[in-house]
């Protein structure tokens, strides 16, 4: 089958590799019929995820048709329609029965390398990283989905992929940022990063019933997106100073909570972002955590902290003290997307959100090369790419 | 990124057991398979440990060779005082990414990072004077520096103190102990049921070909040995309390004189069951512990660690999890397995 494959810093192939099958009795393989790339595979492509192989297939957000099930799959059946959530999840340890499906204690066959560098292990994801797994991806013609009789939603008729297609990551994640939040009435959220993540934590505050958001980004078509289709207020980091501008629209208290959409690869103009760069470049940093510290430094006294953006390793320069000395709360993860499928769903069919209004581009697999240079160099207002096999 | 442990060196096998980690026959084209199979997990632990240095060595490198192309990669401007800043950085990484490749303890070097970071910070207050900084900055990026070197200081204490090793594994001259415990999500019942056969047991123990079952309590043993040799033994269950623990020792005339154990207990707030193993391997006269970690083919302490997590996921899964890149048996890409390729 045809598929896109990791090949160094900046590269990436569309290769003939071998068709999956299945290789664990609860497998499904799945024809895919859309695909996306996610803002989490630009630090697979500008290198800032250890353990990648040449040859890797990339993807993990993705959905289509079952085409063959293993024999301990009994919900599934060949032609079901169904979208992939990317953290793969056996359902049955402590962690997927507390429904903390991101961190499953069975999926990840490479588990000693994340122990060596995370302390404990979390769970396989489909296309990102032998340390969290090995397994091949889903911007490919097909995928196996181990644990298929957990995972994979089935898609009822009457809803396209492009509305479904987002379950498998950005929706629930930005959701989980937001839900993170513990919104109360009159709550004030600010959000770092306009990106698909970002857009997402701005819709759901406001589902969760966030009286004002506020995203910080620095691309003019990023932030006209949070307000026309998200309806945030914005700051542009690269003209206005974020945290006197956060202060000047909450009254001096600080967004009551603060959430980071940007992740390890965050930009900053100025001084710091040689520091950060420099440190990260040779390493002595893993993740450049310019929103993080931004985040922290602005949240009210109390408030809380909410990390979706992902860091990958060691930062440097956490402002330890202004989270202790101003009780704030920390909360982090990688989505536990199985919990949130079956919900956001939901408010797709009842028709209070259409997550397709962060896709710009639509490509054929073919161009996913073209595709991840626009999208990491934010060019042709790259918002999101969905990719048709 | 610094706190892969370093290989152990082992010396040659020697004494009358030579044949079993020794390996100076000529191999038969099937030992010869046998043979890469076993030391593949070996070799896949040891990129990975050399991976993370080499991605640290690989970024210093270019800071110090070119700072310009550096400034230019990373999106810094590139002015003098960043191409210096740059440079200096670099050339310390690079000396501690060296370290890490190549030195058998990296405390030493994690040290080197802590002095690193007191030098970033002198770094962070030259660039906080300049006059470049806006006023609102300063007073973040000056807060923000507070909580320097805290990470890298204890890290490189806790190595200094040894928590960086390996954990529960005590290496002495007349033999190898090795303890180890996983949390499994089923009752202590259950999982003694499905120990105490031992016939299961090479469904998770790697190294384990075959265990028969020869009486109430006589079992016999046949592991692999690097080679594509095999050992092999006879034991008998030595104490045996349903729910609780079962205990085995090898008998007379074993190729390697072994003894282990297995402990359950009910972990607190229905997790389930602690297993807790311990096993012992004694040399016969005159054979090294080398010969018996040759028998592992890498460090037994991670070799008990992966059967655990092999048998938690039978146990909670009913089957031992595969991604496609473990499927080949041996370092490769995450794509799919070619028809027939499978390893195991
Ligand atoms: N937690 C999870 O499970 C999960 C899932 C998916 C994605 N993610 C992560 O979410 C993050 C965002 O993903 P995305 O797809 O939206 O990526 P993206 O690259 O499209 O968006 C990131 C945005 O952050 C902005 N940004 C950079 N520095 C900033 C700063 N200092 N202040 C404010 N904004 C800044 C960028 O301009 C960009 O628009 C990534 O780190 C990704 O890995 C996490
Ligand atoms: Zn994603
Ligand atoms: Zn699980």
């Amino acid at each position: 089958m045809k598929a896109i494959t990791w090949n160094g810093k900046k590269s990436v192939r569309v290769e003939q590799v071998p068709d999956p099958r299945i290789l664990n009795a609860r497998d499904a393989i799945v024809k895919i019929t859309s695909t996306a790339i996610c803002g989490s595979d630009l630090h697979l492509y500008n290198g800032f995820i250890p353990t990648m192989e040449n040859g890797d297939v990339l993807g993990h957000e993705f959905m289509g048709e079952v085409v063959e099930t293993g024999s301990g799959v009994a919900n599934l059946k060949v032609g079901d329609r169904v979208v992939v959530p990317f953290p793969i999840a056996c359902g049955k340890c402590w962690s997927c029965q507390h429904e903390l499906y991101s961190l499953c204690e069975n999926s990840n066959p490479n588990a000693w390398m994340a122990e060596k560098l995370m302390g404990h292990s979390p769970a396989g994801l489909f296309g990102y990283s032998h340390m969290l797994g090995g397994y091949a991806g889903g911007q490919a013609e097909y995928a196996r989905v181990p644990f298929a009789d957990v995972g994979p939603l089935k898609v009822p008729e009457g809803v396209s992929d492009e509305q479904v297609l987002f379950l498998s990551d950005i929706f629930p994640t930005g959701y989980m940022g937001a839900e993170m939040c513990d919104i109360q009435p009159g709550d004030v959220i600010a959000v770092w990063g306009c990106g698909p993540v970002g857009q997402f934590a701005i819709a759901s505050a406001f589902l969760l019933g966030a009286e004002r958001v506020i995203a910080i980004d620095r691309f003019p078509y990023r932030l006209e997106m949070a307000r026309d289709k998200a309806g945030a207020e914005t700051i542009n980091y690269e003209e206005a100073d974020v945290y006197q501008g956060l202060m000047e629209m909450t009254g001096g208290r600080g967004p009551d909570a603060c959430i980071d959409a940007a992740g390890m690869e965050a930009h900053a103009p100025g001084l710091l972002n040689v520091y950060d760069r420099a440190k990260q470049a040779v390493m002595l940093e893993t993740d450049r955590p310019i929103a993080l510290r931004e985040a922290i430094m602005a949240c009210r006294n109390g408030g809380t902290v909410s990390v979706i953006g992902i860091y990958g390793g060691f930062i440097d320069k956490f402002p330890m003290g202004s989270v202790v000395n101003r009780s704030l709360t920390i909360k982090s993860g990688q989505t536990h997307v199985h919990r949130y499928m079956r919900p956001l769903l939901e408010r797709i069919q009842k028709g209070e959100i259409d997550p397709s209004f962060v896709i710009t581009h639509r490509m054929r697999l073919d161009d996913a090369p073209r595709g991840y240079e626009i999208f990491v160099n934010k060019q042709e207002a790259c918002e999101k790419i969905v990719l048709k096999p | 990124m610094t706190l892969q442990q370093s290989r152990q060196t082992r010396g040659p096998a020697s004494g009358p057991k030579a044949e079993v980690g020794g390996g100076t026959q000529p191999l038969g084209p099937r030992q010869g398979e046998d043979r890469q199979q076993s030391s593949a997990h070996h070799r896949s632990r040891e990129r990975f440990s050399r991976a993370l240095g080499w991605f640290s060595l690989s970024l210093g490198l270019p800071a110090v060779a070119t700072p310009r192309e550096l400034a230019r990669l990373t999106g810094v401007p590139d002015d003098q005082q960043n191409r210096t800043v740059l440079r200096v950085v670099g050339v310390r990484e690079l000396g501690v990414g060296f370290g890490i490749l190549t030195q058998p303890r990296s405390a030493a070097w994690l040290w080197g990072r802590v002095a690193g970071d007191a030098m970033d910070l002198a770094l962070l207050g030259l660039a906080l004077r300049s006059k470049h900084a806006q006023q609102s900055r300063v007073t973040a990026a000056t807060a923000a520096v507070v909580g320097v070197t805290a990470l890298d200081l204890v890290r490189a204490v806790q190595l200094s103190r040894g928590l960086g090793r390996p954990s529960g594994r005590v290496r002495e001259d007349r033999g190898m102990h090795v303890l180890k415990t996983i949390t499994v999500n089923r009752s202590p019942e259950e999982v003694y049921g499905f120990w105490h056969d031992f016939r299961n047991l090479p469904r998770f123990m790697d190294h384990l070909e075959d265990v028969q079952v020869i009486g109430e309590r006589r079992s016999h043993w046949k592991a692999k040995a690097p080679a594509g040799r095999t050992v092999e033994w006879d034991a008998e269950i030595v104490e045996d309390r349903p729910g609780e623990l079962i205990a085995w020792r090898s008998l007379e005339g074993a190729d390697v004189r072994n003894s282990g154990s297995v402990r359950f207990t009910p972990a607190p707030g229905r997790r389930g069951t602690e297993v807790r193993v311990e096993l012992h391997y004694s040399p016969p006269g005159g054979v090294v512990g080398a010969t018996i970690a040759g028998l592992f083919g890498e460090e037994p302490d991670q070799q008990v660690n992966g059967d655990l997590r092999r048998f938690k996921q039978v146990m909670e899964t009913g089957e031992v999890v595969q991604s496609d890149a473990t499927t080949h048996g041996r370092p490769h890409p995450a794509q799919p397995p070619k028809d027939g390729v499978i390893a195991q």
